[in-house]
């Protein structure tokens, strides 16, 4: 009933994870992409039950939809999730649909897991119109940047995104990737920053069984992952040396080969690129290759600081207000004049992230109707250094200014006197720990929380040992 | 003495962690299985609650199939050596788990051309 061949090729077309069961719901087959959610090779898991590798939460009832398909041979679309590979939970819409064998009966099953966006149907509020959700901005360079988007989006080309800490520069890698063809495919995020050498290298290009201590079974890189799709390399300015060889064979040949793989693997992917470091200063620092700053920066695009932004400010306050108003289900209205005016001439260096968690914490505070001044984070009446403001390139595209990039900011939020939410949270738990005499049991019960929340804060805030 | 804990479903390793209702201990020793082993209903799926069940039991070896990252790393934190991703009957688990060699993302026979009722 299945031919193989066939099969794989109508799978391979359709841009989600998808498998064929059996009229049993064993796997016939699956395609690339359900190869890489799942974690499994598809031949090992040729006749296995299609939901032990799937590990679908499908309104807990496993099998009982697949019966129900198989029984009246109508196709079924349920909202869920799917625990993947990289043991992440992944909303999908599950697609279950009959494969007929000809003689009105059903052979099996076509199982699709359409990825489904996690933030969908949660657009902020007051965005530009026709501007995608949540890229907030009328101020003339934002305008630039937004006119960029669908240039950028039609075409294939490496973009490199520059910008200080905080104005979204992962914001519009993930637009760009979502207006472009690739849409359908993945839009896959790597922080080339956070992982060292090895680790980096494995999640990039994946790793096979036994090619180091650990390596317990095959994994697909991020590359492979995001076949057809974007990547998207935050932090590139931080990727060692000898990655950044391997990245540029890739760039070149459009194939790889998995760390202790003896087999290249060709992948169609498109690269955005994006750094808050001045990356030709690094290239004459011979701490960036040229050749791969060149290949990356094919496209380019420059996100102004938020002090550049003129009334785009208010617009994010106002925006950001809203948001958490609703989200913490508070009343608050609005700032008082004498808080709006600290906010205004404020400079950010941490711009909108910081604007963010400013509004933030002053709506946790806030227990009126409107936020004062008291209510503002105390380090914002600080005396502020001299606004750092060197002169921005321009946008451009297909070509990089001259490039005297944004000096290394230090990171927005917290100037560390404990000023933001976050660092009041992580300041409770110290003190709450210390009173416990590290006692988390203890801790945890004073908080009023759960021993899995208390670890889950402490991780969060760098607080295990 | 070891502590071996498999959330089931049916006679099946469970898909995944945080679903899981039914679940199985088993204390062995030197390859030996010591007394009967203990099934534990839960009222409810919890993720947490089988967390904090593992560390309360003092499990020190788990064997399950899908399990998050923030729980894997939680257990592997309370030192508990977990082999995840493995699919297959639950008795072929335990036996693996007795000679010592079970994997992560081990796909064991019983698991393979076997019709099953989930």
């Amino acid at each position: 009933m299945f031919r193989q061949p066939a099969i794989l090729t109508l799978l391979e077309g359709i841009p989600y994870p998808s498998m064929i069961l059996d009229s049993s719901f064993r796997i016939v087959t699956m395609n690339r992409l359900m190869v890489a959610a799942t974690g499994y090779e598809a031949d090992r898991v040729k006749g296995v039950h299609g939901e032990l590798v799937v590990r679908s939460n499908v309104g807990n009832s496993r099998g009982q939809l697949y019966s129900q398909v198989i029984r009246t041979g109508e196709a079924v679309s349920v909202s869920g999730d799917i625990l993947n590979g990289y043991r992440h939970k992944v909303p999908v819409q599950y697609h279950i649909s009959p494969l007929a064998n000809g003689k009105n009966g059903t052979a099996g099953l076509l199982v699709i897991a359409e990825n489904v966006p996690s933030g969908k149907g949660d657009n902020g509020g007051d965005s530009v119109a026709g501007a995608p959700p949540e890229l907030i901005g009328h101020s003339p360079k934002m305008q630039k940047v937004l006119d960029l988007i669908p240039l950028m989006a039609h075409t294939d080309a490496s973009v490199l995104i520059t910008g200080e800490t905080g104005t979204g520069k992962d914001k519009i890698a993930e637009i760009i990737h979502k207006k472009s063809a690739r849409a359908r495919f993945p839009f896959i995020k790597v922080n080339c920053g956070a992982l060292p050498l090895g680790l980096l290298e494995s999640e990039l290009f994946g790793h096979v069984k036994g090619a180091f201590t650990g390596a317990s079974r095959n994994k697909p890189g991020m590359f492979k992952i995001a076949d057809r799709g974007t990547l998207f390399l935050t932090e590139i300015g931080d990727m060692p040396m000898p990655l950044q060889v391997k990245l540029l064979s890739v760039l070149d040949d459009r194939q790889f080969v998995p760390v202790g793989g003896e087999h290249s693997v060709s992948v169609d992917v498109r690269i955005i690129a994006a750094t808050h470091r001045p990356l030709r200063e690094q290239v004459r620092n011979n701490t960036f290759r040229e050749d791969l700053y060149y290949r990356l920066n094919v496209l380019h695009v420059h996100l102004p600081p938020l002090r550049e932004r003129e009334n785009d400010t208010r617009m994010l306050l106002d925006h950001f207000l809203e948001k958490y108003t609703r989200a913490l289900g508070k009343t608050v209205t609005g700032f008082t004049p004498s808080a709006l005016q600290t906010l205004l001439s404020y400079h950010f260096p941490g711009n909108v992230r910081e604007l963010q968690n400013i509004v933030e914490y002053a709506v946790n505070i806030c227990k009126g109707k409107k936020i004062n001044k008291e209510q503002l984070p105390p380090y914002i009446f600080e005396k502020q250094p001299e606004a750092v403001a060197p002169a921005q390139p321009p946008v451009t595209v297909a070509s990089e200014p001259d490039e005297k990039q944004q000096p290394s900011n230090p990171p927005a939020v917290d100037n560390g006197n404990g000023s933001s939410w976050s660092s009041i949270e992580r300041q409770m738990i110290v003190d709450a720990l210390k009173k416990n005499g590290g006692n988390r049991i203890n801790t945890a019960a004073d908080l009023g929380w759960g021993r899995m929340k208390l670890w889950r804060k402490m991780k969060k805030y760098g607080l295990l040992g | 003495m070891r502590k071996l804990l498999i959330p089931l479903q049916g006679d099946f390793i469970a898909p995944r962690f945080d679903l899981a209702t039914e679940i199985l201990i088993v204390r062995f020793e030197d390859g030996e299985i010591l007394g009967e082993p203990r099934t534990i209903i839960m009222e409810r799926p919890s993720d947490e609650g089988l967390c904090q069940m593992i560390v309360e039991e003092n499990i020190t070896d788990l064997v399950c199939g899908g399990i998050e990252e923030l729980h894997y790393n939680f257990l592997a934190w309370k030192k508990v050596a977990i082999h995840d991703a493995v699919i297959g009957s639950w008795q072929d688990a335990v036996k693996k788990v007795l000679s010592g060699n079970l994997e992560s993302g081990t796909i064991l026979p019983s698991s393979v051309n076997s019709v099953l009722t989930l």
